[in-house]
């Protein structure tokens, strides 16, 4: 069964705090990975790589650059 | 020298770990870990007080334990010299050393890779691994902009960075330079290389008593993890800041063997001419010196070598000790944890112990404080340390 947005979004809330330490009340769609969250590029490769792994997508490197906003990849990852 | 820090395993400040120090406690254990337990040696002393206890969980993450703990250290020396954010950047300094660098993240992330290929090994990896990583993350976190430095020499290098930093100091480089020198290298295969070459104890029965330097049945060194950080700042500068000095970086001499890759040279020549430059830099008399805090590492011929140089260069008045018997081994830290302990004796008028020195080896004619804390009043320490690669470092402090 296919996952709601509000479960890919507090999924991916969880990796956010693991590997970057990002409060899960700062996480909303119309936030910016790089500006609002401070998510570096560095922190961004463990993000997608865990994302991967807990939702079973894959998400091309080449993508990676579209994901700007938390919206942004739950849409990537719902569309699966 | 206005600020020390430092994170042993006697304890995780240095504060205590100069109180065990003076109590003559051991840092050494047996390892309970199951990779230790078919290795040659199965003790080593690991840190008193973990890196999660005191560092954020998401920084940990990003940092190698050599990492973590050099800047466990640098913040403690940094906070201790009362030092703040308005500091000229561009006059600050960090020459910080680890002999090894971050060789259990390179072990880590290889087994990551072998396990589950190239896309899950960590993005962190390199300046996880880099060997120049502590000096990086100590320059970062202060904003350091005068110059990052990173010298590697084996067990020398802390001494080394040490040394360096007094340089940058004196040729007009910075007025505060960050110094010192991290490793954290307990893990199987550095153990199983050390012991491959016969240098590591074996006493895995009887851990406490295993690390004896001069003693005469010292059978190798024990490895130890740790860090230790020092602020050097320009003499005007501390007086402009009403900074309270605990000693004066008089003399440094660094000296290379030219004589064997890993043997120290037997007559310690290439140790004994870097005592001599650092005693002729502060101009003083030897006789000046009173101590000595030794390498002795508690290997059966660097220990007695060392002896001799030390009375040649320095004499036979001296009184020596070997800290490494409590702490063990730190490889790149030792120097400055050392150091930190040979300033310590100086303002406090005390040499810590040299213990398990139960039957001394019949060629130590020096002086030792064996077994029990030695008052004494001293007016200039020398830190001595000798790496692999023939790298020998000599610090002389004096009373500021």
């Amino acid at each position: 069964m296919a996952l709601s947005r509000d479960e890919i979004r507090e999924g991916l809330s969880d990796i956010l705090e693991e590997v970057a330490g990002v409060n899960p009340d700062d996480v909303a769609d119309g936030k910016s990975f790089t500006d609002d969250l401070d998510v570096d590029s560095l922190a961004m490769v463990e993000v997608v790589v865990a994302a991967e792994e807990k939702f079973g997508v894959k998400i091309p490197d080449d993508e990676v650059a579209n994901l700007k906003t938390v919206g942004d990849a739950v849409s990537y990852i719902e569309k699966g | 020298m206005t600020g020390l820090g430092a994170t042993t395993p006697l304890g995780g400040d240095v504060a205590s770990t100069w109180e065990a120090l003076v109590a003559g406690r051991s840092g050494v254990h047996q390892l309970a870990h199951a990779w230790a337990q078919e290795l040659p040696c199965r003790i080593a002393a690991e840190l008193a007080v973990e890196p999660s206890e005191v560092l954020p969980r998401v920084r940990l993450r990003r940092l190698d334990r050599s990492e973590q703990i050099a800047l466990v250290a640098a913040q403690q020396a940094w906070d201790d010299a009362g030092l703040s954010d308005d500091l000229d950047k561009e006059r600050l300094g960090v020459v910080f050393g680890s002999g090894i660098g971050g060789a259990l993240t390179l072990l880590a992330q290889d087994d990551i890779l072998e396990e589950s290929g190239a896309r899950k090994v960590s993005p962190f990896t390199v300046p996880m691994l880099m060997p120049n990583g502590p000096a990086a993350v100590v320059g970062l976190e202060f904003g350091a902009q005068a110059g990052v430095h990173a010298p590697t020499s084996a067990c020398a290098t802390s001494a080394e960075a040490i040394s360096w930093a007094a340089d940058m100091i004196r040729a007009g480089r910075a007025d505060v330079v960050v110094a010192g020198g991290a490793e954290a290298v307990i893990g199987g295969l550095p153990m199983a290389g050390f012991s491959s070459m016969k240098a590591m104890s074996t006493r895995n029965d009887d851990p406490e008593h295993a690390s004896r330097p001069w003693d005469r049945d010292r059978d190798g060194f024990v490895m130890g993890e740790g860090s230790g950080a020092l602020i050097l700042e320009r003499r005007e500068h501390a007086e402009a800041r009403g900074a309270r000095i605990y000693a004066v970086v008089a003399g440094s001499g660094l000296t290379s063997d030219g004589y064997d890759i890993v043997q120290p040279d037997p007559e310690c020549r290439g140790g004994g001419r870097a005592m001599r430059a650092a005693i002729k830099q502060a101009g003083i008399d030897p006789k000046d010196v009173g101590h000595v805090n030794a390498h002795a590492t508690s290997t059966p011929v660097g220990d007695m070598a060392e002896v001799k140089g030390i009375k040649r260069e320095v004499g036979d008045h001296v009184v020596l000790t070997a800290t490494k018997s409590m702490t063990g081994h730190l490889l790149g830290g030792a120097g400055a944890v050392e150091s930190i302990a040979a300033i310590l004796a100086i303002v406090e008028g005390v040499i810590p112990p040299t213990i398990n020195l139960e039957n001394p080896d019949p060629a130590l004619d020096l002086d030792v404080a064996a077994n029990e804390a030695r008052k004494v009043e001293l007016n200039a320490a020398l830190n001595t340390a000798f790496g692999f690669g023939g790298h020998n470092a000599a610090l002389l402090f004096t009373k500021p």
